[in-house]
This record gives C-alpha cells, structure tokens and sequence, in this order.
C-alpha cells in the first residue's frame, strides 16, 4: 500500500479532515463522511446496535428534571468567550443517555435534584426552577465546595460532584467542547517529536543517541532491511 | 433445534481451534506449506478495514456514551468484541478465589486491542528455577526460540533498539518514534530513582516492511484496531493473508465444545456448536491445534473426555488447567504543575507508549522473585468519557490568577478555565511483572454449571502468594521516587498492606498462561518441548497454555514465536510420518 492508497483507505471511511481536504478531497468523500457520521454507526455490532436502540427510546428524566439538569449545567460550564454553554453543547441530553446506559447513577442524581428541591422549598418556598438566578446560586454556592461545605450539606454536594464530573466530560468531548480545549489530534500526522518551542520552554531537548535511533518520517515508505546482526541498513 | 450431529463434508489436514496470535501463525505456516487448513474461531469476522467495524479515527460524540466503557470494557470505541462477562458465557470460582477472564469473540481474538508490547523473553526467563529455586524451568531454552522471534520480528514488524541487555534481547527493530513530552520528564524522573527508561517495543510499521500494509499514521489509537494493517492483528497480518492463499477455510461462530478422538486414544476431528444455529457440527482433521487461549483450550482438553482420556484429553498428568498464572499488575499516577496551561500540539503518536522500563534490578538483593518493567502514559491524549471528571479532589493543586490554590469543586467560567488548564498534565506509570506459577491456582471444569451451548463452564481457583505481593509493594515505591524525581504531585493514597499494595486481581493484566504447560516429564506436564500433548501425538496447542512460566514480558511476541515453531515440528513429523 502506498501513501496515495494509504490516504485512500483512511478517506472512505472518516471525518472529512482539514488535513484530508487540504489533500483535494473531492464532495462525494466529503458527502459520505458526512453521512457515516449522520448514521451513528462506528462499528457497532448488532447486539450492540439493538442495545443503543432501546435505550435510546426510553426517557428517563422528567421535563422538569431535564429543565434542572439543563439549568446546573450550565451554572457549571458557561458560555465565554471561547466556547457555548454546555446545554448549547448537549449535555442535557448526554446526561440523560448515561442514566440509561449506566442506571447506578439513576438514585443519586433523581435523589439529589430532590433534595435540591426540598432545599429550595425550605429556603426560599419556591422549586427551584422558579427561584433568581442570584437565590441559585446562594444555593449551589453551599453544595458547591466539597472541602468546606457544611456537614448537612453533604447530600448536596454528592449531587453536585456527579453534576460536575457529567457537565464537564460531556462538554469537553463534544465537538464544540473538544474545539475549545484545544485537542488537535485524531487526524493523519507524522509525530516527528515535541516542537522545539516547547522542549525549550521546559528546558529539555532530545540527547543525540534519540535523535540517531529515532523514525526518521523521511524514511516511513522505504521498506525496512537488516543485516543478520539486526542493523537496520536500509 | 436438533441434536443431529451433522457431519461437515470436508475433511481437512489440520483442524485449528482459535485465530488470535497462535492460530492464526499456525494458519499462516501450516497452509503456507501445502496444508489443508479449517480455522474456527468462536466469534464473527472481524476486518478493521472494512467499513462496518470501523472504531478510528472516530470522535466522542459519535458515542452516545462518549466512549465510556458501559459496553466495552475498555471504552465504546476498542476493537475488542467480548470482554470479562459475555452474557450466556458465565464462569465461576471456587472458595471464594478471584480470577477475571477476558475473552475476545471475533477473528483474531484479542490481538485486534491489545497493547502491541512486543517483549522477546530472555535466556534467563526459560530457567528461573535455576536462579531462584521456585517453579520449574522451560524443556526448551532462549537458543531454541530466538531463530522463530527473528522471523517473526520481520515478518511482523516491530519497532525498538539494541540495547545488548542481558535478558531483554536484541532484535530486528523498526525505528522507534520520539518521545513525547511526558517521557522526557519520565527519563529525568528515573534517571533520579536510577530506574533504565529506554524506547518501548511495540509491533507497530513505523516503516514499511512489505507492500501489503500501510505505514503508522500516528493517531494513538491501536486499541482500536488499525485500518490500514499498520499494527500488528492476528486477522490483518496472519488470517487473512493466508485465507487468500487459498488453503484456509474460516468458520465463525464456531464454538468447539470438544475434540473427538478414536479408539486408540487418536484425534481425529473437533465438535462445535454454530452459534447462529445452535446445531453440532463435527469437523475431521489428521491433526487438531488447539489454539483458543489459554483457558479456553483447558476448557475444552478438559471437556474431551473418552475411553482413552478419562481424565480429559492428554490429561493423565492431571496438570491441564494447573499452574494457571497472570502478569501482576499495579499502577500510579500524578500531577504534573510543570505542564499546566500546556502549548497545543498533536502529540498523539503511536497507538500506546514510546518509552518503558525493562527490569533493572537482581533479585538476590530483594525480598521476593522475578521482576517487573514499567510502562508509562499520560500527553494530550483524545478526550473521551472521564475526562474532566474529579475536580472535586484535583482542582486545588491548580493555583489561581492571584497565585492562590484553588478551591477544589465549585462551578462556572473558572472552573471550565480550569479543565482547560489541567489538560494534559497527567502523567502515570503501571507496572507489570512476573509471578511465581503454582500448582493450587488453577482452571477445572465446574461440575454443575454449563453455558448457553450446553458445554461445561470453568470453575477458577487463584491466589496471589507473598512473592507477588511484595513485589507490588516494590512497584509503588518505584513509581513514587520516579513521579517524585520528575516533579510530580503523586495523586491519591500509596496502597497498603489490606490492598495487596493494589496488586491487580488476577487475570486483570490479561496475560493468563500455563494451563497445559510443556515439560520433558509426561508425569508433570502436558506438552512436550514442541507443544505436542504427551498422550496424543496429532494434538498440539500453540496459545499461551504451554508456557512453563511467564516472564515479566507480555507474552504475544513469544506465542507467536512458539507456534510458528510448532508448526514447522508439525510439517516435519508429517512428512517423517509419525503423525
């Protein structure tokens, strides 16, 4: 396989890259990219397929609980200047697939919007959907804080950690979430070692003996020969 | 559903159960020499090039889960069909043991996910007994096998360095990539706790070696099986090209409850049940290579009991199932605040490591046997499912605008920064070594329990002993005076005594052997130096079941070695006709 059929292969059957377009990727590769991501499959198999089917056709979450969930997650990742917010992003709806896929955390998080909802009725006598933004916040701000929040508030803050940990993994690894962080990979390249800048900026630099003995990407499509000590000669 | 036994029409030369590492180098080697060759293999066809198994280069969003492991054990987007649990298949344990059985159901088993770490065993590996006292030296030593790694390092591919170490021997190497950022920090980090970091050996085309597969493109996702046949798989580099050949037929779904032998105690075929059918099957073959891991081919030995084998087949030294050993496993991680707020790069290089410690250390100066090397990971890898998790415990070692620790928890812009900041600053170490194979751990046949196809399940029995456990408990003060040497905070407890020191349950690190060890002694081992089974000269088993014991090497390189080897015995004994 050559570089050319190499790139072939790899254009059948992925996201459209800015590497790949650069290339002279023609609209019917990009068109059938499109719709293999449109379809969902990656390699599933049929038990699999089935199992995503199902869940997927069961809610879990009620509308008002999905309006909670929607609202704290947003508390927890904003839009900014770089980025949307994380319902803008999906993760309401991330959220809702994980209860499903993995039902444990289906009491602590029904569980936990309850008690927040208990809180808001024994603080302000409102549900919380219906209390200030400013009154939320005073809210979250006491569940918030693991290290210091009150001993009563321990509930709260189980909750709001699961809250955390789902908000902040389903943002970063949406396509806007994985944008904004920065992530560049996932793409044909030729690692050919941490760009100077950087090794100098650490203060570290590759030693002569890596240098020598390392892929030289130059050298990838000429095939690899030995001499019978196990010396590469060619 | 009928319990006809329906009689396959062809008969073949050889009868060969599996298609990961073994069988599928006994495939290419036995039909290569004009054999006629049935391969089954209990799970589907599986190619990583055709479009609907593809798992890279796909995104986390393309996962509702985020490739969160909730299906796959390791993660939605791994190439491994199968996993500890496969419902219908269950396996049990005997006085409340521990021991996790990983199983791969698709062509090429669990070479289509793994690590590609490509270890030759070394000279001292094949005789520990002689060093330490402990277990039972190979029938075979480094001499014998070296010639097989040789060809298989370059039909394969490989990439690594001579180094002229002692026990970790030199091969045919492709270039290795460079380091990342993270392994600098490493070798400094170790160069401090006087621990050797050299470039890892994984069996990865960082070059070409032939036309017929594509060059490593560089996106860290190996795991996920590659496209373009740039890593080694049992199906990609070994199957397939032999079935184009010609002389290789594949049955999928093909679950082989036992080999049938005649009257003189001779194997003369295999029983299998068609999954899709559930219908028996019974395939003829003047020889049978049981090839189906591990335990699974102590499964089915044991299962194959007849006039001859009352005992299972080729069992009179009741050692199948026997001396049932994983690698031992253990692992740490730490904070690195040198790498907060990291420059942007694609450093997702080859698919796993580019670094590693091979065991530096003698024995005699420590307080238990064998050794270990470590593995190193961390970089700006992809995101995926747990990512940005436990900012309820690590956000404080981030300091804020004001040069303040943070709070750890709390919300909103600042905390969103945070993530970003954090990313990739992770550095983390496992270690995987070498334990002390015994006779009390073991594989049998459970005398109650059958799966979903009515075949008898196994019943595991295993214990870590002290040798394993204060070798972990070495592991961790590694790991910490290298994380310590390279300016990392070290995250979470150091594991003690009630946790083994975080020894990994066994069957974990997924390097299980043994099971059907070779020996000169018929009285205490199954196989002879060949992997031919003493009371059946026509059965050979060419998956990790043979080995005497496992070195701290992960054994792939040297399955395949042995079985290509094997296989040559099998031509010549053919040809002598002696089987």
């Amino acid at each position: 396989m050559d570089r050319r059929e190499n790139l072939k292969v790899l254009l059948t059957g992925t996201v459209a890259t800015g590497f790949l377009l650069s290339m002279g990727c023609g609209q019917d590769d990009k068109q059938k990219a499109e719709e293999i991501i449109q379809s969902g499959l990656y390699g599933r198999t049929p038990e699999e397929i089935t199992q995503d089917k199902k869940l997927m056709s069961e809610t879990f979450f009620s509308a008002k609980e999905k309006k909670i969930v929607s609202m704290i997650s947003d508390i927890i990742i904003p839009k900014d200047d770089t980025s949307c917010s994380a319902s803008e992003a999906g993760v309401p709806d991330f959220i809702e697939f994980m209860m499903k896929d993995y039902p444990k955390f289906q009491v602590p998080m029904r569980g936990g919007m309850m008690w927040l909802e208990n809180f808001s009725q024994a603080t302000y006598g409102k549900p919380f959907i219906d209390i200030s933004p400013d009154e939320r916040i005073s809210l979250i701000d006491k569940i918030a804080y693991p290290d210091t929040a009150d001993a009563d508030m321990k509930f709260g803050v189980h909750f709001f950690n699961l809250m955390r940990n789902l908000t902040c993994t389903g943002f970063f690894t949406s396509k806007e979430g994985i944008k904004d962080l920065g992530y560049v990979g996932n793409r044909p390249n030729q690692w050919d070692g941490v760009p100077d800048a950087v090794l100098k900026k650490h203060g570290l630099a590759y030693d002569q003996k890596t240098l020598d003995q390392c892929l030289k990407i130059s050298d990838q499509q000429k095939i690899a020969q030995w001499d019978e000590k196990g010396n590469l000669i060619g | 559903m009928s319990f006809q036994i329906k009689e396959q029409d062809k008969k073949y030369d050889i009868c060969i159960v599996g298609s990961g590492a073994g069988g599928g180098m006994a495939a290419k080697i036995l039909s290569e020499a004009g054999l006629s060759v049935a391969v089954l293999e209990a799970g589907g066809d599986y190619d990583p090039a055709k479009e609907e198994y593809k798992t890279q280069l796909k995104w986390p969003w393309e996962s509702p889960r985020r490739g969160a492991g909730t299906q796959r054990a390791f993660g939605d987007f791994d190439a491994a069909w199968g996993g500890w649990e496969i419902e219908g298949e269950p396996y049990t344990h005997k006085d409340g043991t521990s021991f996790d059985w990983f199983r791969s159901r698709m062509l090429g088993g669990r070479t289509n996910h793994w690590g590609r770490i490509s270890l030759r065993f070394g000279p001292k590996d094949f005789k520990r007994k002689d060093q330490d006292g402990l277990g039972d030296n190979w029938p075979i030593g480094y001499d014998d096998v070296k010639p097989y790694y040789d060809k298989v390092d370059k039909l394969i591919g490989v990439f690594g360095t001579n180094e002229g170490l002692a026990n970790d021997p030199d091969g045919f190497f492709l270039p290795p990539p460079k380091p990342r950022l993270h392994d600098l920090f490493v070798k400094k980090g170790a160069a401090v706790a006087k621990v050797p970091v050299i470039p890892s050996r994984l069996s990865i085309l960082t070059r070409k070696i032939n036309n017929e597969r594509g060059v490593c493109f560089f996106c860290a996702q190996c795991n996920r099986a590659c496209q373009v046949y740039a890593d080694f798989s049992s199906s990609t580099c070994l199957v397939k090209p032999a079935m184009q050949k010609g002389k290789v037929e594949l049955y999928t779904h093909a679950m082989v409850r036992e080999v049938i032998t005649d009257e003189k105690g001779q194997a003369s075929g295999v029983l299998y049940i068609d999954k899709k059918t559930l219908e028996e099957y019974r395939i003829g073959a003047k020889v049978v290579v049981l090839a189906a891991s591990a335990c699974e081919t102590a499964r089915i030995m044991l299962n194959s009991k007849s006039k001859t084998h009352p005992n299972g087949l080729s069992n009179s030294s009741g050692v199948v199932g026997r001396y049932l050993h994983d690698s031992t496993g253990t692992d740490r991680m730490a904070f690195m605040p040198q790498l907060v707020e990291r420059e942007r790069y694609n450093e997702d290089g080859v698919g796993g490591m580019h670094v590693y410690s091979p065991w530096w250390l003698d024995n005699k100066k420590l307080d238990f046997p064998r050794g270990y090397h470590i593995e190193y990971w961390g970089g700006m890898s992809m995101p995926s499912y747990g990512f940005g998790f436990g900012m309820d415990t690590m956000r404080k070692y981030l300091t804020d605008q004001m040069g303040k620790p943070t709070a750890n928890g709390g919300y909103g812009a600042s905390l969103k920064n945070d993530v970003r900041r954090i990313y990739g600053a992770m550095v983390g170490m496992s270690g995987r070594g070498e334990s002390v194979p015994q006779y009390d751990n073991y594989c049998g046949i459970d005398p109650q329990t059958v799966d979903k196809f009515g075949i008898p399940v196994l019943r595991f029995h295993y214990k870590w002993t002290e040798h394993e456990v204060k070798q972990a408990k070495h592991m961790h003060d590694t790991f910490e005076d290298i994380l310590t040497g390279m300016g990392g905070v070290i995250l979470g407890e150091k594991p003690k005594a009630d946790t083994d020191y975080g020894l990994a349950t066994p069957g974990r690190i997924i390097h299980e052997v043994g099971t059907s060890r070779m020996g000169d002694d018929p009285k205490t081992s199954a196989l002879n130096k060949y992997a031919q089974a003493h009371d059946c000269k026509n059965l050979f088993v060419v998956d990790a079941g043979s080995f005497v014991s496992q070195a701290d090497k992960n054994p792939t390189w040297t399955i395949l070695a042995l079985s290509w080897r094997t296989s040559e015995y099998i031509i010549d004994q053919l040809k002598k006709q002696n089987i």
